[in-house]
């Protein structure tokens, strides 16, 4: 049972670093909470690994700090740190029995016997393991397999935190939902930090009460599954969450206010009055397909865009269209009346973020 | 489905069966043929049916040259086996230091057979040779042409020296293609260094040591040059092992017959000896708790 603090924490592989570029974790400050469940989501290679393998010791950060409960474990190793991790692909003790399997961290800091017998039963119980408890590991499903090696971390009773490095990849798709929903009722039942790093959204966010969004080694978010939704802080977070992603168009910072090839886009008097104080070139405004409001009348508000391409996908169909010269795409429901070639559009002013630099850029009162 | 028997797509496994005819099967033949005769000259050849097989297996001579021939054989392989696995963990796992532990390792294979058994008979000379000129001056009365003893000590270090690399190499690429993941896991577990070895390095290095065991005892089974070489088979036969033993009934005695019935016999003991390792090592790594 821990609360893991993550204190000005970075990692790079190199000798010496000349910038940024050069670490696999850029600077951060972050504290996943005692009892949490969190997911750590990102692209391949944006460090999420390194940062997971941090946590448990099996590497050490290069700069800052890492504490369990407000001690510093930076030198700890692994075995020292009480933590379990789940790898991607299950790692069992091939010749041993299951039983033997789950027994083995118990055994290995000398816990007597009969207690061992008592707790691995409890955790097979749990994972609906105990009719394999006499079978070898070697002969298990992919599936089982995972259990065990995640069992092999429930038998011990204070265990600081659960790590999983997508656990799931070599599931079967409809062993996936099941699997995911044991770990919900473990992480309920149990009440143990968990950290789940995956870069599949819809496994972060049905397993994770808090998704921490990363990128080029650093947090560029971390909030629910419905803030990282509807505010992405960073146009990457737009981009990665959702399917498809957000739209980004580039406006010009006119008298008139945000103007994109000659049309004046509704953003708030305030913001631009912000974005004309920071000095920056770097602005982009983005919204989600789901927010595109598609008129079915013409309407003084809208703007009237090229339809490109209308993509069914069951329940719900994707419209591409030319705002401009710029492609966007709008998501619309399955009885939405579609025009022929023009269609009249508008982007509602909450849903339409602004972005310079890259970040969110929000007003202070606005937020709740 | 009508199988159709006058098949003509056998006619593709011809060329297959020409090859292992000219490569196994005739030669054998061969040698079963003399077994079971007994040949003069050209025109003269009497039938002799299972005599020989039944005068070789009563032969004392080739009794004791098999007991011996087992003795080495195990005592090699009890030797070799985990002195390979100790060296293959401890040889570096990456940069140039595992390269260059690589070509020193696998240096002792790259020499003939006759080349080793030369070398190790000018190390062992008691007066140019380091080791044998050595013990002497330590006060040890060397001698592996008088004393059994120092020859059979002699063969088993000079075998142990030769063939060592050979496992150490299978166990290393085993060792290599273990994934990170199950030695971060057993960190996890709190493992010891030696549960570490005990459940997943041994039993991932399972199928390499079976063909190493395989390879080592059909290899040492059949050992000829280095002995020959070494100390001739002595002192007395002391270390007369059953190639020698029967390369000087075949070549030096010239008796066929007796020479074709022991190699047949010798053949089938390899055969029979491999088959229980096999199976007994295979048998080891079944489920047995299913069929409880």
């Amino acid at each position: 049972m821990a609360q893991i603090t993550l204190n000005a924490l970075a990692h790079t592989y190199s000798a010496n670093p000349q910038g940024p570029e050069d670490y696999a974790i850029r600077q951060m400050q972050h504290v996943w909470e005692q009892g949490g469940a969190y997911a750590l989501l990102g692209p391949s290679g944006c460090g999420k690994s390194t940062l997971l393998n941090i946590i448990s010791g099996l590497l050490e950060p290069s700069d800052g700090e890492i504490l369990f409960n407000d001690v510093r474990v930076n030198e700890m190793k692994p075995e020292q740190r009480n933590i379990a991790q789940v790898f991607q692909f299950p790692v069992v003790y091939d010749t041993m029995t299951v039983f033997d399997n789950l027994a083995f961290p118990l055994r290995n800091i000398g816990t007597a016997e009969h207690k061992i017998k008592s707790k691995v039963f409890e955790v097979a119980e749990i994972l609906e393991l105990t009719n394999q408890l006499g079978r070898k590991a070697k002969n298990l499903s992919a599936d089982q397999k995972q259990k065990v090696s995640m069992g092999r971390g429930l038998v011990r009773d204070d265990v600081s935190a659960i790590l999983f490095d997508e656990p799931l990849t070599v599931i079967d798709p409809q062993l996936k939902w099941k699997l995911r929903r044991k770990l919900k009722q473990i992480h309920e039942q149990f009440n143990i930090t968990m950290v789940y790093v995956t870069h599949d959204q819809l496994e972060a966010s049905t397993f994770a009460d808090k998704i921490a969004l990363m990128y080029e080694g650093q947090i560029v978010q971390f909030g629910s599954p419905r803030d990282l939704f509807e505010r992405p802080a960073h146009t990457f977070v737009g981009y990665f969450i959702g399917s498809p992603g957000m739209n980004f168009i580039e406006p010009e910072l006119t008298e008139r206010g945000l103007e994109f090839e000659g049309r004046l886009l509704p953003v708030n008097e305030d913001l631009v009055a912000e974005i004309r104080k920071r000095n920056t070139t770097n602005i982009k405004l983005g919204i989600r397909p789901e927010f595109v409001h598609v008129w079915d009348e013409k309407n003084d508000e809208a703007f009237e865009v090229t339809i490109k391409d209308i993509e069914d996908l069951g329940t719900y169909r994707i419209m591409s269209f030319l705002f401009g010269s710029v492609s966007m795409k709008a998501r619309l429901h399955e009885d939405q009346k579609v025009p022929d070639l023009h269609a009249r559009v508008s982007f509602p002013e909450q849903w339409l973020k602004v972005y310079l630099d890259e970040f969110l850029l929000e007003l202070n009162d606005e937020q709740d | 489905m009508n199988k159709i028997e006058s098949n003509k797509g056998w006619f593709f496994v011809l060329p297959v069966f020409i090859v292992v005819a000219f490569s196994a099967v005739i030669p054998l033949m061969t040698v079963v043929n003399y077994s079971v005769q007994d040949v003069f000259d050209a025109n003269t050849r009497f039938f002799t049916g299972t005599e020989w097989y039944r005068e070789m297996l009563n032969n004392p001579q080739l009794q004791s040259a098999l007991v011996r021939q087992f003795a080495f054989s195990f005592t090699i392989l009890l030797i070799e086996v985990p002195l390979g696995i100790a060296v293959a963990l401890m040889m570096p796992k990456k940069g140039w230091q595992a390269s260059l532990a690589l070509v020193l390792v696998s240096l002792p294979l790259l020499i003939p057979l006759n080349v080793v058994g030369t070398i190790w008979q000018l190390f062992t000379r008691g007066d140019i040779g380091l080791m044998g000129w050595g013990l002497r001056e330590l006060g040890y009365a060397y001698n592996i042409s008088r004393n059994s003893g120092d020859a059979w000590a002699t063969i088993i270090l000079m075998d142990v020296w030769h063939w060592t690399p050979l496992i150490a190499l299978l166990c290393y690429s085993g060792l290599r293609a273990i994934p990170e993941a199950y030695y971060q896991a057993a960190r996890i577990d709190q493992a010891s260094r030696w549960a570490v070895f005990r459940h997943i390095q041994l039993p991932k290095l399972t199928n390499v040591l079976v063909i190493g065991v395989l390879i080592r005892f059909m290899d040492s089974f059949m050992i000829y040059a280095e002995p020959f070489v070494l100390t001739g088979g002595g002192p007395g036969s002391s270390t007369t092992f059953l190639s020698q033993a029967l390369t000087a009934m075949a070549i030096g005695q010239f008796d066929l017959g007796p020479a074709a019935a022991f190699s047949i016999i010798y053949f089938l003991i390899i055969l029979l000896v491999s088959w229980i390792f096999y199976t007994t090592i295979m048998h080891m790594q079944k489920d047995k708790t299913i069929n409880k």
